[in-house]
């Protein structure tokens, strides 16, 4: 068990790339951290909201009398509490469609366009009289055929979502026929068609993938109290406390300053809860009650409410020369949107073949709304979807050249430079490095043995994200520094974050007292999210260090009444050039209130140089041929952490993307009724990972340094959800010598192939 | 008030008394009578475990539990696990060996997980891992809170 997970590391720091305990984790295991739904406020009033029980209506009006009347009740609101409602098209003219789609999505006006879209909702004294409420609101629907597959809603004469929805054509261009499409994207490069004239082999293949939730078991919740002076305060469950602050005022169509956002801690988010639902629901009910309003979802309403990752249709081909080589690649991708625009068909189709080289590639997709809920973005968005077809197709190469999937990815592998199909070339990156980790791996060198067995390995790519970040860094008298930052800690960066700090600062990690605060108490920071946490806002602490360091530089140059160029800051010592004046970190930070007062260093960024991240996966899967039932016996994820800061929750990351994704894989699936009702819409039957189900998931970190870092860092959280998808089906289709093309890749399914 | 049920019961070794309607779960009581908010409520209907406490000696998912069926029963939830002079093994466990990660399933593991080593301190990965198998993590993929688990038991036998 001690080699289970390992680390490559290239360079070694004193705080950096060791493994901590995490400031927050003893009111996280002792029950005492305060997640959203744990808030209680004086005067509080509960929540809840009525949705639409038909996939596809339109509403023709909406009687809250009765709910108004029942004891208890004190606040009702539709979407005609929403400014949009008193907007007229003339008014928001180019914007009409932007803000109706956000607005809608809050509260439906026109029509519901899922089952479990919100149209009312209901503060009362208890949830208890909110929900007896709801059921006392009358809406009068009528009724729409839905459509709830992306191939269908692409179809002529298909039930249209949105009348006039700004729409392309197949070819891309602007047509004034109303369609579900919402936007088409092409990308070439080089000649595709000649380039499959010059391969030996091609294989060409469909494959859909349904609907998944990220599965956060915290389920969204927010609390919101409209004062009388006009000022908003929002507690809530977010991944970003200032895209809730920036949209809610969008939607209430105040000022930014008029919200003041508190994130409370999350119950997990995996992208899902970047995109939010409850906040300016609750904020217009407390406006209308005149007290603070908590509303919570239920896990129904998580799954029926809440984004899902996009259900997908994608056709790959692939063809290579007798070589090895591979000579062209093209992939076309029908991503779901849900209800309204904004799947993120655009990242898988630069995710699709960023882990070849590519001489002749085509890569086209197409963005699709249909009767679902407005997919939301669940970790390396679009790229999971996009590599279950290409790693696939690329292991159907590898047995019809009979090469080894490894040997043939490496001789086809991008590095430094490469350029992909949409454009950007390659900077610094590890692909190289994880693939030849796993061909050293023991467990791709140990033979599988056993019948009904298969070994899967795939790769998967995330381009990572850079983004606005801030901190702010005080010095206390006794030596310890405050570290104050925006962004929301998921899954452990306030350690990976003080790290950096301490790292910088040549101080020990545990006198760095990190806290995230609220919007009116630091910089701009983005969401937490698009693996951008430890790397941006880490940087953020080692900038504001920086400024530390140069304070403290000036202030013992002032003290000992000498040039500051004569002073250095050496590891967490501040020394005169004679050697004989100097001061450590806590001698100086005593001093600091006597000597010209206290120093804080902030800083506030918008780094490029992210660093892409790789995966390479690999597992072992028995079939039983009687139930079709895969059981996942072996597990080994590699992935470039360029530094992994904290090993311990770069290992966690890995691990529970590769989780997921195997329960993407083999379990997890939306399932519809005819009407676009969703089937299974609780934790019994939306079926997520057990304990039970899994064996250990064996780590390695390797560390090909980011040159866009001071410490080498690559984001982690989101590549590790790209390779299983296709692992497990490629390790499936070798156990059966099936191709299992649609996900999940239930014993039904795999029955059905092999019988 | 009428309809509201007078409960007595023993929580974390103190007595307790608290007022209920009787719809109300054990886990309603807890969070939103008694201001005990460490038991979590991730689905409300028994499938997730983060709302896990123990009851008279058996772990129970407390939203399908009624409060009134708490009355003269002994319910140990997540704030009694450390003590006074510091922290569970187990919850040391889980601090060191990083098996959380945004903590929302944490406390319905730890008292799950206490339940099982008090009786088997020696429990192996498989009994772990079949014990644990009614809670719920989305974040960490179990490796590391199974290898907690493992580690714990190996502290309350030294
Ligand atoms: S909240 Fe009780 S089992 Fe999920
Ligand atoms: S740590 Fe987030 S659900 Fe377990």
């Amino acid at each position: 068990m001690t080699t289970a997970n390992q680390v490559l590391s290239e360079v070694e720091y004193e705080v950096v790339g060791k493994r901590p305990v995490r400031p927050d984790g003893v009111d996280k295991v002792t029950g005492r951290a305060q997640y959203g739904a744990d808030l209680e406020l004086t005067g509080l009033l509960h929540a809840r909201v009525l949705r639409s029980p038909h996939a596809h209506a339109r509403i023709n009006s909406i009687d809250t009398s009765r709910a108004e009347a029942l004891a208890g009740v004190r606040a009702v609101v539709t979407a005609a509490d929403l400014p949009f409602a008193a907007l007229s098209r003339e008014d928001l003219s180019n914007d009409y469609n932007r803000f109706k789609f956000l607005s809608d999505n809050f509260l439906a006006s026109d029509k519901a366009l899922y089952r479990g879209h919100a149209v009312a909702a209901v503060a009362a004294e208890n949830a208890h009289i909110a929900e007896a409420a709801l059921d006392l609101i009358d809406v009068d629907y009528e009724v729409l055929e839905p459509v709830i597959d992306v191939r269908a809603a692409m179809q002529d004469g298909a039930p249209l979502l949105h009348d006039d929805l700004v729409h392309t054509s197949a070819m891309g261009e602007i047509s004034d026929k109303p369609s579900n499409v919402a936007s088409y994207m092409k990308f070439d490069k080089g000649d595709t068609a000649a380039g499959f004239a010059n391969s030996d082999v091609i294989v060409e293949r469909e494959f859909t993938t349904a609907s998944v939730h990220q599965g956060y078991i915290e389920p969204h919740n927010a609390t919101a109290h409209w004062r009388a002076d006009g000022q908003i305060n929002i507690w809530c469950s977010t991944q970003g406390a200032f895209v809730v602050r920036a949209n809610t005022a969008d939607v209430l169509r105040i000022d930014v300053s008029s919200v003041r956002v508190t994130p409370m801690e999350i119950g997990g988010g995996f992208g899902g809860k970047v995109t939010f639902y409850l906040e300016p629901v609750a904020a217009l009910l407390s406006r209308k009650a005149g007290a603070p309003v908590k509303v919570l979802m239920s896990r129904t309403e998580v799954f029926e409410g809440s984004g899902p990752a996009p259900g997908s249709w994608m056709r790959v081909k692939m063809g290579a020369d007798s070589a090895g080589k591979i000579t062209a690649a093209e992939i076309e991708l029908a991503f779901e949107a849900g209800a309204y625009p904004g799947s993120p068909v655009m990242q898988g189709a630069t995710c699709a073949f960023a882990c070849y080289e590519l001489e002749n590639g085509t890569v086209e997709g197409y963005d699709v709304v249909v009767n679902k809920p407005k997919t939301a973005a669940y970790r390396a968005p679009g790229s999971p979807q996009a590599a279950f077809g290409v790693e696939q197709v690329v292991d159907e190469l590898c047995q019809k050249l009979g090469v080894d999937p490894v040997e043939f990815r490496l001789n086809n592998t991008v590095t430094e430079g490469s350029r992909k199909v949409e454009g950007p070339v390659f900077q610094k990156i590890g692909l190289v490095e994880c693939l030849e980790a796993a061909r050293n791996h023991e467990h791709y060198r140990s033979p599988l043995e056993g019948s009904n067995r298969g070994r899967g390995i795939a790769a998967g790519f995330w381009m990572n994200r850079g983004f606005h970040s801030s901190v702010n860094m005080t010095v206390n008298p006794d030596g310890t520094v405050n570290l104050i930052e925006g962004s929301v800690d998921i899954g452990g960066s306030r350690a990976s974050i003080a790290q950096q700090a301490a790292e910088t600062l040549g101080i020990a990690y545990d006198e760095i007292k990190p806290q995230v605060v609220d919007t009116d108490s630091i910089g701009f920071t983005m969401v937490t999210g698009g693996s951008r946490t430890t790397f941006a806002t880490g940087w953020a602490a080692i900038l504001a260090a920086e400024d530390v360091k140069q304070q403290m530089v000036q202030r013992a140059a002032s003290i000992w009444d000498v040039p500051v160029e004569d002073v250095e800051y050496d590891g967490g010592e501040i020394r005169h050039k004679s050697e004989e004046l100097s001061f450590t970190f806590k001698d100086l930070a005593r001093q600091l209130y006597t000597t010209g007062g206290g120093i804080t260093g902030t800083a506030s960024l918008d780094p490029t140089g992210e660093g892409n991240s790789f995966g390479v996966h690999l597992v072992d899967v028995e079939v039983d041929p009687e139930t079709g039932k895969t059981e996942v016996l072996r597990y080994t994820a590699i992935q470039d952490a360029g530094k992994a800061v904290h090993p311990s929750y770069v290992e966690g990351q890995i691990q529970g993307g590769a989780v997921q994704g195997i329960g993407w894989a083999l379990n997890e699936e939306y399932y519809f009724g005819d009407n676009g009702q969703m089937m299974n819409s609780s934790f019994l039957d939306y079926r997520m990972p057990t304990s039970l189900d899994l064996p250990m998931i064996d780590t390695v970190i390797v560390e090909v340094a980011n040159p866009g870092h001071p410490y080498g860092v690559r984001g982690v959280g989101e590549v590790p959800i790209v390779p299983p998808l296709a692992a497990v089906a490629n390790a499936v289709g070798h156990a059966t010598n099936q191709r299992l093309t649609s996900l999940p890749i239930t014993p039904g399914s795999v029955l059905e192939a092999t019988l | 008030m009428p309809g509201l049920v007078h409960v007595t019961t023993t929580i974390n070794g103190n007595q307790t008394d608290f007022l209920c309607e009787p719809r109300q779960s054990l886990l309603e009581c807890l969070r939103d009578v008694v201001g005990m908010t460490g038991s979590k409520e991730g689905c409300n209907d028994g499938n997730c475990g983060a709302c896990t406490v123990n009851l008279d000696g058996r772990i129970v998912t407390s939203c399908l539990v009624l409060g009134v069926e708490a009355q003269g029963a002994e319910v140990n939830t997540i704030e009694g696990v450390a003590s006074a002079e510091g922290l569970h093994p187990i919850q040391q466990s889980f601090l060191e060996n990083a098996a959380l990660q945004c903590g929302i399933c944490t406390p319905g593991f730890i008292v799950a997980a206490k339940a099982l080593l008090e009786a088997e301190p020696d429990a192996d990965e498989a009994r772990i891992r079949h014990w644990l198998a009614g809670n719920l993590c989305r974040c960490t993929g179990y490796d590391k809170i199974v290898r907690a688990v493992i580690d714990a038991g190996e502290r309350m036998r030294a």
